[in-house]
């Protein structure tokens, strides 16, 4: 280990070091909004290494890590959602925890599972893709049942803690497969000698497979989605939106290193198995949004279509499908914090307000919190002027370049479909308000509740970040495309 | 610049017009009012210009502004005017007026929340008339659809949720269907060239194989089709006219209609020549269908609002057969269409609209004998039903004399088919003022009449009628030189129909040149 190899594993190293810093602080002293905001300017801090990791990437930093431009890209996005998580989390954790409940560790578990996901978008190496794998899942698990005083935290706690073992099983064995017919554990190393394999055998097939399933458990891709919807209905908001930005963006990443490093997509069997996952997703996705009558569900049940699209994208191959990717799951990540980033701050002022009787007329008592929850549903609808529109371009963009007809069309007809359930949550908010409902739960309507600054900001930014990205994406297409040429160079310079 | 400032007045006056709402209750309609005028004008100072750069500017963009937007795809903000989008803004900021002006009474509450919607619905329409690339069309095309969506939504009438859904399911999946052509377009250029672009010059000049064209020319076609709408996409527009407000309704069939139509003049038309003639027939049969589809209907209505929307459809049949007729005379009779039909229908909206405001009905059934209760109304509404129908001496009738004459040469039976659909229009027309004004009266109750700026408007609207159609040459000799370019990339490809009336029309509107080549 060099210096430089510490300068580029910095944000790794300075989070790990905050996240023990806040664990003994906590054991110090407990102050709920002390350790709330030592959490953020951890973040904030770890975030700002991030352009002097730059000066030395892309290197490799031992065989278990790769710093590139790919992963600061990655790492960025998961730290700043990470950051808006806990601007949303310090109201609703007030509103919704008792008195000496020990509300603090729930920061420790964040930091904790954003470090995970950090891992994983610079893993290189079996070992270390397993550590990531389960360091976010074992956080993410505790994070889900924090309220567990309450039933359906529990309950999710305990499908969650199910999943991911499974995942993770099945992710062990798959590697190991791997492992037997390759001997080597680097991403990169299985990579070549695929390539000099004549023919592949059905070990390795299988082995592939069974990561890629644990993979595509962990994204909720149908049909491994059936712990999305209850998980994201159970969790507390802010860990759903935890799960649907911090967790999905930091798995993509690592799917996207280890698929343009191994070569998956090139292998007939997986991109049959890609190809079907995705449409089964999509289709999955959104006809089952159809039916809800729940706001989380409704979008968990999204958030397995929008991964789909995703799918689409990546089925695409080459430069343009990693950014297209990527461009979409940063999009992703933005529109899933506005629209959880809404529920929260709602659900901060009365109880979790999930049903679609909470939301009717909400324009008209709280004109901003509507007008950015339509915002975020607009977006992943993929209505210009969002980013959402942009993303969906990209996708489709990709998937005609690569001569998906296919796929492209079937992404069109979802989209379709999914306007709908969207456009029924939209026209919910601008529905006439019920004046019975209010009273019987006890909440004049003109008491005019504002959403507290710090949710008043984070949502700002969300909106401002949809809204930038919609109007002007030039930017972002470039780093984007900076980092992906990054990803793939390194795939081929690598001894 | 000034184009951007054709868009942005409405745009930017839209969060004015909503802040607006607490000043008073008539400071949102006064702001779109004004900004509306202010583009108006600006539209009408850039049309006057228009006319002594004609003669150099063939298909050449008169005023035209570029900025690089999203270099990765080769896309930019590329606005370009030509005597078509003139023709167009000019409607656009006209009708915009008059629905504003039909909403002063009818829309009471959220007041300054519907005239935003309405000047960023209108924005965006003038954008889709500006935007050369492709993808910033596509941009403005979907721009106007959630301010379109949110004025139904909200301020319409029993049934509106039905038909927000409906309006906006049809036309997102007709758009994503252009929107896939658009990015294989410019994914096509990238393989001949080596990068992509959304410009449309770029675009024009693709040459592509045969099927590739006709894959792409049906998805231009569906995603403009939808929009007009023509016969098998048109489920949505009945109900979604009859639905929203009067104001929206206006802007709903007298501009968005025009979208499409401008599309379809625009690039479905000359971006495919390799395959227009092979598809001409066939889309000008549905156009003659939803002619006679539209008036059949038309005539079977009890409910006015409903009555009007099915002779929408009829007459955006005309439109259709005309952009694919093939001529100059055609394409010329449908740019008059265009405009002759945003005025006679936006009269027409407003009529029913303040029938439905004073008896509280839209049934026929339930009114009668109104012509002693409110003349004003009633005589707007027999001149308008007459310019609907296509008397000689109106606009309409201009539009659809030379649509029928020009397009005779490419498909006689088809044209015959549709001359049945203008008796058929005087049919429902003049029913429908029979049911409504005359015969006896069945609701006893006394209504105001028109009020004077209505009345005012509405006679506005009647000598812009007259006068088109007794004077069509000032919206003709604008749009030439682009119709004629329009006939030259589509003469291009071997096409028997040219006839030597484009000759015959250039001797009438008395400029020189023919367009034969």
């Amino acid at each position: 280990m060099t210096l430089q190899d510490f300068i580029a594993l910095s944000p790794i190293l300075d989070l790990g070091a905050f996240s023990l810093v806040t664990m003994l602080a906590i054991a110090c002293r407990r102050h709920h909004a002390r350790i709330a905001i030592f959490a953020f300017v951890s973040c904030l801090l770890t975030l700002a290494t991030l352009p002097w990791a730059a000066t030395v990437a892309p290197r490799a930093v031992t065989t278990l890590l790769v710093v590139d431009g790919h992963a600061l890209l990655y790492m960025g996005l998961v730290l700043t959602a990470t950051m808006v998580i806990i601007a949303l989390s310090y109201r609703y954790l007030n509103f919704q925890f008792r008195e000496k409940e020990g509300v603090e560790e729930y920061y420790l578990l964040l930091l904790l599972a954003t470090f995970g996901g950090l891992v994983l978008t610079t893993a290189a190496h079996f070992v270390s893709f397993f550590l990531g794998f389960e360091l976010l899942g074992l956080s993410l698990c505790s994070l889900i049942g924090y309220l567990r005083t309450r039933r359906h935290p529990l309950e999710a706690a305990v499908k969650y803690l199910l999943l991911s073992i499974t995942a993770s099983a099945l992710l062990l064995f798959g590697l190991a497969l791997l492992y037997f017919e390759s001997g080597a554990m680097t991403f990169h190393g299985v990579g070549a000698i695929m390539k000099q394999a004549q023919s592949v055998p059905a070990l390795w097939l299988g082995g592939l497979i069974l990561v890629l399933v644990g993979i595509a458990l962990k994204l909720g891709l149908a049909p491994f989605h059936m712990w999305i919807p209850d998980v994201y209905q159970g969790a507390p908001t802010p860990i759903t939106t935890h799960i649907a930005t911090v967790s999905k963006a930091a798995v993509v990443a690592l799917l996207l290193r280890f698929a343009t490093e191994v070569g998956v997509l090139e292998l007939p069997p997986v991109v049959h198995l890609f190809s079907l996952l995705a449409v089964v997703s999509m289709v999955t996705g959104n006809v089952l949004a159809l039916l809800q009558q729940n706001v989380k569900r409704l979008l968990a049940y999204s958030s397995i279509a929008h991964f789909g699209y995703v799918l689409v994208a990546l089925l695409a191959g080459g430069p343009p499908a990693a950014e297209a990717v990527t461009f979409y799951v940063i999009v992703y990540c933005a529109m899933s914090l506005g629209a959880f980033g809404v529920v929260t701050v709602y659900s901060s002022e009365g109880g979790d307000k999930n049903r679609f009787e909470d939301y009717q007329g909400l324009f008209w008592t709280r004109p901003w919190l509507a007008a950015m929850l339509a915002l975020s549903l607009l977006s992943l609808a993929g209505i210009p002027v969002t980013a959402g529109f942009i993303g969906k371009f990209y996708a489709i963009a990709a998937g005609v370049d690569a001569g998906l007809w296919w796929l492209v069309l079937a992404l069109i007809g979802n989209s379709v479909v999914s306007l709908y359930y969207y456009l029924r949550l939209i026209v919910t908010l601008f529905d006439e308000e019920p004046a019975q409902a209010t009273a019987v739960q006890g909440l004049p309507i003109q008491s005019r509740q504002t959403a507290g600054w710090t949710a008043a900001f984070s949502l700002g930014f969300v909106a401002s970040i949809i809204l930038m990205l919609g109007l002007y994406p030039g930017p972002l297409m470039e780093v984007i495309r900076d980092s992906v040429s990054n990803l793939l160079m390194v795939a081929v310079q690598r001894p | 610049m000034v184009l951007w400032l054709l868009i942005l007045i409405p745009i930017l006056a839209a969060p004015f017009a909503w802040m607006g709402q607490q000043w008073s209750r008539y400071a949102p309609r006064w702001i779109a009012l004004s900004a509306m005028s202010v583009d108006l004008l600006l539209a009408s100072f850039l049309g006057s210009q228009n006319h002594s750069l004609q003669a150099s500017g063939h298909g050449a963009w008169l005023v035209e502004s570029h900025v690089s937007w999203i270099p990765r795809w080769g896309i930019s903000l590329h606005l370009g005017l030509d005597g078509l989008s003139v023709i167009l803004i000019l409607l656009t900021a006209f009708v915009g007026v008059i629905a504003i002006i039909a909403s002063w009474t009818e829309i009471q509450n959220r007041v300054g929340l519907f005239h935003c919607n309405v000047l960023l619905a209108l924005g965006g329409v003038i954008g889709v008339f500006l935007a050369i690339d492709l993808f910033l069309f596509f941009f403005f095309w979907e721009l106007m659809l959630v301010p379109m969506y949110l004025l139904i939504i909200i301020w319409g009438h029993a049934q509106r949720r039905h038909a927000s859904f409906k309006f906006f399911l049809f036309t997102q999946a007709g758009s994503l269907v252009l929107l896939v052509a658009i990015v294989a377009l410019a994914l096509l250029h990238q393989q001949a060239t080596g990068r992509p672009s959304f410009d449309y010059a770029d675009l024009m000049g693709l040459t592509l194989s045969s099927e590739m064209a006709r894959w792409l020319m049906l998805a231009f076609l569906i995603g403009f089709l939808v929009k007009l709408p023509a016969l098998p996409f048109h489920t949505w527009l009945p109900d979604t006219y009859t639905e929203a407000p009067t104001g929206a309704t206006i802007i709903l069939a007298g501009i968005l209609a025009k979208t499409g139509a401008y599309g379809l003049l625009r690039f479905t038309v000359p971006m495919f020549p390799e395959v227009i003639s092979d598809v001409a027939p066939f889309v000008m049969g549905l156009g003659a269908l939803s002619i006679l589809y539209g008036a059949v209907l038309a005539c079977a209505q009890t409910d006015i609002k409903r009555l009007v929307a099915y002779s929408s459809i009829s007459h955006m049949g005309f439109i259709l057969l005309g952009a694919f007729g093939g001529t100059e005379l055609a394409l010329q009779g449908t740019v008059m269409q265009m405009v002759a039909h945003g005025l006679s229908t936006g009269g027409l909206f407003l009529l029913a609209g303040a029938l439905q405001e004073r008896y509280q009905t839209r049934e026929m059934g339930q009114m009668g004998g109104l012509w002693s209760v409110t003349p004003r109304l009633a005589t707007m509404a027999l001149f308008f039903a007459c310019a609907s129908l296509g008397l000689p001496g109106m606009a309409n009738f201009i539009g659809e004399f030379l649509i029928l004459f020009g397009s005779y040469g490419a498909q006689p039976f088809m044209i015959i088919l549709a001359s049945v659909g203008m008796v058929m229009a005087a049919i429902y027309s003049l029913g429908m003022m029979q049911r409504t004004f005359f015969g006896e009266q069945r609701d006893a109750r006394m209504a105001p009449d028109l009020s004077n700026v209505a009345f005012g408007t509405l006679l506005f609207m009647a000598v812009l009628q007259i006068w088109l159609g007794l004077y069509p040459k000032i919206v003709l000799t604008t749009a030439r030189p682009v119709m004629e370019q329009l006939v030259q990339s589509v003469v291009a490809s071997p096409n028997p129909t040219h006839s030597p009336s484009g000759s015959l029309l250039s001797s009438h509107i008395g400029t020189s040149q023919g367009s034969a080549p």
